[in-house]
């Protein structure tokens, strides 16, 4: 399983900005290597990530094969509501995994 | 015997006299270990950007398995778990441990290192089948325990049953290896500091492990670094874990004198 660490504050200021901080245990295995015995090691990367906050998506990313392991993910948001923050990685299958926290608008 | 050959001679003399010369070390075991006042933690020879990395414990990608070897640390599947008996307080609490290691276990009678207890404990206590060497489960749960020493100095016994690993671990550093015939000694005790192609040498110590290496892009161990460094040699690398490994591991942890564990550390 994706060890996932999020960083987020648990409450905000109405209209704060804050910083969201998100990283994600993955090879990002860029298909370019080969093994030991000379064989390619098949590609097997993360392709997307997105940030939805009360169900709407306020930021997203997307990987390519050059983006290193365990990718690190630093963006900003404005605090708007009380909600839930969602961060969802999806791999080059489309199999996704995500996390969520809780943050308190005051 | 005319002018010229004598001249042959002498050359050939000069020669093997030359090859006779240093090249004929075959060990430094004579000279002194690295002084006290001189020790420098691989830390302060990384890029400025690269130590932040470090002492960032969110952005230190470290966690990510200090994090997971926590979670085998607490689960209930294994019976009894490492928690049940390893509580956070109390005499089993595991804070300071990862300092004492590599350290002789008195029912088996030799040197184990922080992997290898691991997995004893898990089979002995726990009826578990041990992990292999270098597998995520096991480095995870080795970065956990390590990372509960942070910022602890080593401690490690060399008296008594563990003076003759320590002995051979010296003997290691101290001699001679592979095609390029250069002796760790060479160059961590030597050249500390200088420049090896695009690289500050570094004195060779292993506080930061397991550590996130940024060329392996993982965690790794310290015998895997071991192996590196003998490729580098072009010596024939041994397997991790062996036991002329874990007693060059005990000579480390003593020359490291005082200086901090910072598993998991961040290196190049």
């Amino acid at each position: 399983m994706n060890t996932i660490r999020i960083a987020a504050p648990k409450q905000a200021r109405k209209g704060e900005v804050i910083e969201l901080k998100a990283m994600i245990a993955h090879d990002m295995e860029s298909g370019f290597r080969r093994d030991q015995f000379g064989r390619k090691v098949p590609r097997d990367i993360l392709k997307h990530f997105e940030c939805v906050y009360n169900g709407e998506t306020v930021f997203a990313a997307e990987f390519f094969p050059a983006v290193a392991a365990n990718p690190l993910l630093v963006f900003y948001i404005t605090a708007t509501d009380s909600g839930t923050l969602e961060f969802r990685w999806v791999d080059q299958q489309g199999k996704a995994v995500s996390d969520s926290v809780e943050l308190l608008v005051q | 015997m005319n002018s010229l050959q004598a001249n042959l001679a002498a050359m050939c003399l000069v020669a093997v006299c030359c090859l006779a010369g240093a090249d004929d070390i075959r060990s430094f075991a004579d000279k002194a270990d690295l002084a006290p006042a001189t020790l420098k933690s691989g830390l302060e020879f990384l890029t400025p950007e690269t130590r932040a990395m470090q002492l960032d414990d969110f952005e230190n990608p470290g966690f990510l398995w200090v994090e997971a070897g926590k979670a085998l640390f607490e689960e209930e599947e294994a019976s009894p778990s490492c928690q049940s008996c390893h509580a956070a307080s109390g005499d089993r609490a595991l804070r300071g441990v990862a300092a004492r290691y590599p350290a002789v276990d008195s029912q088996a009678g030799e040197l184990l290192n922080l992997e290898q207890r691991i997995n004893r404990c898990r089979e002995t206590h726990q009826a578990q089948p041990s992990l292999a060497y270098e597998s995520a489960p096991l480095l995870s749960l080795t970065a956990y325990v390590a990372s509960l020493s942070r910022g602890m100095p080593y401690q490690p016994s060399i008296d008594g049953p563990a003076r003759s690993y320590f002995e051979r671990g010296r003997a290691y550093f101290f001699a001679r290896r592979g095609q390029l015939n250069l002796a760790c000694t060479q160059c961590h005790d030597d050249n500390w500091g200088r420049m090896l192609r695009g690289d500050r040498i570094s004195q060779g110590h292993g506080n930061a492990y397991p550590a996130y290496r940024l060329e392996w892009q993982t965690l790794g161990s310290l015998h895997r670094r071991f192996r590196d460094c003998d490729r580098g040699v072009r010596a024939q690398p041994n397997a991790a874990g062996a036991g002329i490994y874990v007693a060059l591991e005990l000579y480390l942890a003593w020359r490291a004198g005082n200086l901090a564990l910072e598993s998991p550390g961040i290196r190049r």
